[in-house]
């Protein structure tokens, strides 16, 4: 198990246990976290489970791929520690992770 | 054509699973009228998921028919191309070819979209919620009651109208052209229709072109708005669009279409299925907070764009089959949503279902449908104002539906309200 916290757009802290080799996005359907959609269920095809990364955590989770980056063209508000959720998975380094959660999912 | 007329003379759909499956065709626009396609993506996903048919009223094709695989072409785009054809039929070149950025391939797609999209992104929409509300509540409050009346005309097509009227800022009263340019639009060849389409392209380049041009210059004198016109006119990269009719055309035709016959039938069909399933039905009314997980089954269940189309850049190996360069490649969402892999029941119409917003219809990938909170607002809110006046929709017919291989949708859904 791996803590990770989301922080929602009020600001509410939401502290999961997160399962190894699980996605992030995953972690946060499984545990109700609000405003994660995952339309596609994961498959980097919609957009739905954006989050903004906090930077210390930026070279941690890897880089996005072509897919994300063509993805995340096309959501609102994205910022340069945007990631899609479902393409982060969870290691025991990413223990304590933090990310915040966008308003709304387009 | 032969096909057709064998329709007609045996006044019948053929059952599938007798028919030879090298040679079925699910293009046929009589099928989905007739609500008869089913069983037709029943046996394509069972005994041939990418499956090539070599000889149609479009051609040969390559049909997609399960949903991971549907998934995977969608994403594809550097293979699988959306350049001038999105449907299963060819446009007729040159005269008829209206470029829009749905039917555009990157980097073009990405600026013309990109320059739009804040006209229906969540931000823009919150804003709009209170406006869409009251146009919603004057059109219930506006309806007969115990009288028999036709939902689509009165409220399906009302609705969506309305709202795309204030998406273009439309002059409201001249709002009912936006659906009569719709219908003409999507009344073609290239999805199964038998129309004359010098007039189709007369109506649309001599009406459509010549109203929009105007509104054009009108919101290019003006400060920049949220409204889609304002947004192209002012528009770093789309600024000149209005000096390439047909590229103008195209788009207004897909902005049009897309908040169109799309929400329009997805508006009709929650009327539709909750008849079929009264279960649902009391569901329903004994607990709205329902409601946007249903909006989500109802545009699954629907499917109100049956497919869309993509041509193979080069040969590709996918899923054990060659399919080769210039292939049509036709993904069908409304078989996808049907998959029993990966949706259980999928035939079943269930407002509770969980996960309910997996479902194809907006499609994936970078063509991933821009409109699709536009669509769900208005199912959410009109379904929100009618619980509150109506204890029953009451479907007194069964309805009628469109011919066309491509809009899965509604021309008469015969209804009586009964207030609370």
């Amino acid at each position: 198990m791996t803590k990770v916290i989301f922080i929602d757009h009020e600001g509410n802290n939401h502290q999961v246990n997160a399962t190894l080799g699980e996605s992030l996005m995953e972690a946060a359907i499984s545990n109700n976290v609000p405003s994660i959609d995952a339309d596609c269920g994961g498959l980097c095809a919609c957009g739905t489970c954006h989050v903004f990364i906090e930077p210390n955590w930026l070279s941690k989770v890897g880089e996005r791929s072509e897919m994300e980056d063509s993805m995340l063209e096309y959501t609102e508000n994205v910022k340069s520690n945007s990631r899609l959720s479902c393409q982060i998975k969870i290691s025991e380094e990413l223990e304590g992770l933090t990310v915040k959660l966008p308003e709304e999912q387009y | 054509m032969k096909e057709e007329s064998f329709f007609e003379k045996e006044n019948s759909i053929p059952d599938p699973w007798d028919l030879p499956l090298e040679t079925l065709d699910v293009s046929k626009a009589e099928l989905f009228q007739n609500n008869k396609h089913g069983e037709y993506f029943r046996r394509l996903r069972k005994e041939a998921p990418v499956h090539y048919c070599p000889d149609s009223m479009h051609g040969a094709y390559w049909s997609i028919t399960k949903y991971n695989d549907i998934v995977a072409i969608d994403t594809d785009h550097k293979r699988f191309s959306s350049d001038t054809n999105i449907v299963i039929g060819d446009v007729p070149e040159p005269e008829f070819v209206a470029p829009m950025f749905i039917a555009m391939d990157e980097p073009k797609h990405g600026v013309q979209r990109k320059t739009v999209q804040p006209g229906v992104a969540p931000t823009q929409l919150s804003e709009m919620e209170e406006v869409l509300r009251q146009k919603v509540c004057k059109i219930l409050d506006d309806l007969p009651i115990n009288e028999e009346f036709n939902w689509v005309e009165r409220v399906s097509k009302e609705l969506t109208t309305q709202m795309l009227a204030t998406l273009f800022d439309f002059p409201f009263e001249d709002r009912h052209l936006l659906p009569y340019w719709s219908d003409v639009s999507t009344t073609t060849t290239t999805t199964g229709q038998d129309v004359d389409m010098f007039e189709r392209q007369r109506i649309l380049s001599e009406e459509t072109l010549v109203y929009f041009s105007k509104l054009w210059h009108k919101r290019a004198a003006e400060p920049k708005k949220f409204d889609f016109i304002s947004l192209f006119a002012h528009g770093e990269e789309t600024k000149d669009m209005i000096n390439n009719p047909a590229e103008f055309l195209g788009n207004l035709i897909l902005l049009i279409v897309g908040g169109n016959d799309t929400t329009r039938n997805s508006i009709s069909a929650g009327v539709v299925e909750l008849n079929h399933n009264p279960k649902e039905y009391d569901k329903l009314k004994s607990n709205p907070s329902l409601i946007p997980n249903m909006v989500s089954e109802i545009i699954r269940y629907q499917t109100p764009l049956g497919h869309m189309r993509r041509t193979a850049l080069e040969d590709v190996e996918f899923r054990g089959q060659k399919i080769r360069k210039g292939d049509r490649v036709v993904m069908w969402y409304v078989s996808g949503n049907r998959d029993e892999e990966v949706i259980d029941n999928p035939d079943e119409f269930l407002i509770d279902r969980d996960k309910a917003r997996q479902h194809v219809s907006f499609g994936f990938g970078i063509h991933r449908c821009m409109g699709n909170r536009v669509g769900e607002l208005q199912l959410r809110i009109l379904w929100e104002e009618i619980l509150k006046r109506f204890d029953r929709i009451e479907m007194t017919g069964e309805p009628e539906r469109v011919l066309s291989n491509f809009v899965m949708g509604y021309s008469n859904v015969p209804v009586r309200v009964h207030r609370k």
